[in-house]
């Protein structure tokens, strides 16, 4: 049988908690993504289908969707690779709410980047001179390693610790996190450790590394979370966890 | 400061320095009762060895307080995350299950050493 004259048969989440799953009929393709498929529904069978994009080429990180009850990022995903006798299952991302079809509300994922503190603060202005920054210092390759997370929600919604713990910062927060402490530029790093510290942060990971194994661009955050256990129990126990946070 | 994170770490601290602790003190009693009881030893045979032993009662004794440190910091978390209890009821309960294995344990070591056959 040949891959165009086949054809998938698509359930879509409809709705929001509440719903369930609608099947679509798509015409399946050479090099098709799960993206394309969403997108042939939207404009062909049902143009009330509610769904995110932009960029399609894996650089926005707003397409994410649970593909056979795995996150992955869509606009990167073949069929072929995910599809098992031409069946697909879309739903929207877990441990965020729906708002409506494969739509979910992100404002808990963010929100954590900025709980965790994942602004860059700098203590130089434009007049001053820019700053060296080794490129093979130890730290600087710390923060190479995660500093391309694209903000897609993959791993938070891959994460069974955010499931069971709804406040935990979960690992594309932490992961931004780690990047700055090792960011010598950076000036609240004393007050970033206390902000990912504690039950609701690094320290409630377990280490699973769903995060890691499902990163769409191949990021350990796994890896981060475990530098911020190790950093932050070393600044509570010599007592330099209790300092007051850089205001700009 | 927030308190509680400055906590949380701290625990996560002991608990890792205690499991670095115990993971010898768990090689050095296997190895021991391995290489002891190769040949066959009767319940008398070994109270006799570890009577009046200072060494062996500062081993085990050293081993139940890492147990005691590394098992309330765990079952707290866990209390935590399975029976959702707030955090500080979860500290109470891990630090009375502490407690009880620390006196379990203690109580054991003393009569293998210095209680009377």
């Amino acid at each position: 049988m040949s891959v165009s004259s086949s054809t998938l048969r698509v359930e879509v989440w409809r709705g929001g908690e509440q719903g369930g799953y609608q099947t679509f009929e798509v015409p399946r393709q050479t090099s098709q993504t799960v993206l394309d498929v969403v997108t042939y529904i939207q404009k062909h069978l049902d143009p009330t289908l509610s769904y995110r994009y932009a960029c399609r080429v894996g650089m926005c990180g707003s397409c994410a969707m649970q593909v056979n009850g795995v996150a992955r990022w869509t606009c990167r995903t073949h069929v072929s690779k995910v599809c098992n006798d031409n069946r697909l299952q879309l739903a929207p991302l877990s441990n965020l709410p729906i708002v409506k079809d494969l739509v979910t509300n992100m404002d808990a994922f963010f929100g954590k980047i900025i709980a965790a503190k994942g602004r860059f603060v700098g203590a130089h202005t434009r007049h001053d001179p820019m700053e060296q920054v080794k490129p093979d210092s130890p730290a600087r390759k710390e923060a190479d390693a995660g500093i391309e997370c694209i903000g897609c929600a993959v791993c938070y919604s891959s994460c069974d610790v955010v499931s069971w713990r709804p406040e935990f910062l979960g690992p594309a927060a932490l992961n931004r996190a780690w990047t700055l402490v090792n960011d010598e530029r950076d000036i609240d790093g004393a007050a970033r450790l206390a902000a990912v510290a504690g039950d609701a942060g690094c320290h409630s990971c377990h280490t699973q590394g769903s995060c890691t194994m499902r990163c769409p661009k191949q990021l350990a955050p796994t890896a981060a979370i475990a530098g911020l256990k190790r950093m932050t129990a070393r600044a509570a126990m010599r007592g330099e966890l209790e300092v007051k946070e850089v205001s700009r | 400061m927030n308190q509680s994170a400055v906590k949380a770490a701290r625990r996560w601290y002991w608990q890792r320095i205690t499991a670095m602790g115990m993971a010898l003190f768990v090689v050095i009693h296997i190895a021991v009762m391995v290489y002891a009881m190769n040949g066959g030893l009767s319940a008398s045979e070994i109270l006799g060895r570890t009577q009046g032993s200072f060494l062996w009662a500062l081993f085990y004794g050293v081993f139940v307080v890492l147990v005691s440190v590394h098992a309330s910091i765990g079952l707290r978390n866990t209390l935590v995350e399975w029976l959702r209890m707030s955090g500080k009821a979860a500290g109470v309960l891990g630090n009375l299950i502490a407690l009880l294995l620390l006196v379990l344990g203690l109580r054991a070591v003393w009569a293998v050493t210095f209680g009377s056959l």
